[in-house]
């Protein structure tokens, strides 16, 4: 079992890395995972296992990530604060990197209302960046988050955090990104991005204020594979910004899966130049088979 | 002021039976939010006496939580709710078990849902304030709450889902850190904002009693 996460020595040592998205399945079938990661095996340096998205029970984000394991893939386990007090959250943490998990995602999570049960009692005892917070002094200080210690081994994760260019008010994005970092994230995976010029702006941004060399930013990048999908992330996903003229090329194309994958070769051609961007992180919704070619074609494999 | 919504006629139905109910509203909250007013009790008697359900007496408490109070009130009561092994209270939680106290023998039936502590907007708009945590942070945020306005009750938010201003649990509810920021900076007070907030003390929010 690696002490270390690979992902980190990638990152540290500038070279530029890719992460995938796998969802665990909604059943108690470790197949599902298994199959998804051998379709992209040697496809990225490390997988996304995320934690009951967009509030929908499945498998979870830890057992998900220990089966990756088992397989010699490394996970990033992704935590939300949705389903889980701060006792749950760092006892998961404990079992996490007992387990061998060396990558942690933090979230506060799609609220309970998106998901398949609206009837629930969202938690939300904490937000994303106290989680990174309390993670980050679990693992300098050895301390919980009351202020008992713990006792032995600590907790060595690399922490990361999500960042969203597009969200509402656009002024605060940037300055939340600081305190993301502040509070300890390591690495960030950022929003799909559909509009590269408001990305390209906040890069600016970020870049002028040095953030991105206290932290790796991996950018996000999600093929659009239909009409209905690209109407879906434009109008209904919260935090997304499809502009109108990537609406129109999906609408207009003769194959708007064909069209949806060329406009993800051309971002991650786009984003891999721009200045202070130190990675990709490809979440294929309901189409994970399309990243091999993906990553193959933008030259990627090669990098 | 705690906003209250009445209960759907049918339930209140099914839970009275055919016999005879004693009705109690509540001079404050629940005559604001017309759920438990004077008006509101006797529009349900009336409605009660058409389905055939006698209703053996009524009064508005003032208010229903105070129980010493209630007990001088309901003095002038003793025969009408002799008459009724039900009472029907139109009043906030607090105002229901109040009654349920003071009547232990009689069934108790809530004829309103409880929502929030909230905020008169106008005569018949309301929006919830505040969740009673025990230890009040509106000087961090300008005066604005994020512990009970925002769903996912974050001290460093806002979350990304907003859009142009609107929760996206609910877009006819503004975000409430799209306020708090939007005000900040119109006081030049953004940096406040650059702190981590530390996990709250929920603690605070378990006090179930208190003397003076």
């Amino acid at each position: 079992m690696s002490n270390h996460s690979r992902l980190q020595s990638i990152l540290s040592e500038g070279r530029f890395a890719i992460t995938a998205e796998i969802g665990p399945p909604k059943s108690a079938d470790p197949h599902k995972i298994r199959d998804k990661a051998l379709l992209l095996e040697g496809c990225a340096d490390a997988f996304n296992v995320t934690d009951n998205q967009t509030a929908v029970v499945r498998m979870s984000s830890l057992a998900g990530s220990v089966l990756l394991l088992q397989m010699e893939f490394e996970p990033i386990m992704q935590m939300t604060c949705r389903d889980r007090n701060r006792i749950g959250l760092q006892s998961d943490v404990l079992g996490a990197t007992a387990l061998g998990i060396r990558n942690i995602l933090c979230l506060t999570g799609d609220h309970q209302s998106f998901g398949n049960h609206p009837e629930a009692k969202g938690v939300f005892d904490i937000d994303s960046l106290q989680l990174l917070q309390i993670i980050k002094k679990m693992q300098d200080e050895g301390v919980f988050q009351s202020g008992d210690p713990l006792r032995g081994t600590r907790p060595t994760a690399f922490l990361g955090a999500a960042a969203n260019p597009y969200a509402d008010p656009y002024e605060i994005q940037v300055d939340r990104l600081r305190k993301k970092i502040d509070a300890g994230a390591q690495f960030i995976q950022t929003q799909s991005v559909y509009n590269l010029e408001k990305f390209t702006t906040w890069m600016d941004e970020v870049r002028a204020q040095g953030l991105d060399k206290k932290v790796h930013i991996l950018a996000g990048v999600t093929p659009l594979k239909s009409v209905k999908m690209a109407e879906r992330m434009k109008f209904h996903v919260p935090g997304t910004d499809v502009p109108d003229t990537v609406f129109e090329q999906i609408r207009n194309a003769a194959d708007p899966a064909k069209e949806g994958y060329a406009i993800a070769l051309n971002t991650i051609r786009e984003l891999r130049h721009l200045k202070g961007i130190h990675g990709i992180h490809i979440t294929a919704l309901f189409w994970e088979e399309i990243i091999p070619a993906l990553v193959r074609e933008s030259g990627l494999l090669s990098r | 002021m705690i906003i209250t919504k009445q209960k759907p006629l049918e339930e209140i139905l099914r839970n009275i039976g055919p016999k005879p109910v004693f009705l109690v509203g509540c001079s404050q909250c629940a005559t604001l939010c017309h759920t438990g007013g004077n008006d509101e009790v006797i529009a349900l008697k009336e409605q009660l006496t058409s389905k055939n359900i006698p209703v053996s007496g009524h009064v508005v408490l003032d208010p229903a939580c105070h129980r010493q109070n209630n007990k001088r009130i309901l003095k002038d009561h003793v025969e009408e709710l002799k008459k009724s092994e039900k009472i029907l209270v139109l009043a906030c939680g607090n105002g229901i078990q109040t009654i349920a106290g003071l009547f232990p023998e009689k069934q108790i039936i809530a004829g309103t849902d409880t929502l929030f502590l909230g905020e008169i907007l106008h005569a018949s708009e309301y929006q919830k304030r505040c969740v009673m945590c025990g230890e009040c942070l509106l000087d961090l945020f300008g005066g604005l709450c994020p512990v009970s306005q925002c769903p996912k009750s974050m001290l460093n938010g806002p979350c990304g889902g907003s859009s142009h201003g609107a929760c996206e649990i609910n877009p006819q509810v503004e975000c409430v850190w799209d306020r708090i920021i939007q005000h900040l900076k119109k006081q030049g007070k953004l940096h406040l904002l650059t702190v981590v907030q530390p996990p709250k003390n929920w603690s605070k929010a378990g006090e179930i009693n208190r003397r003076i």
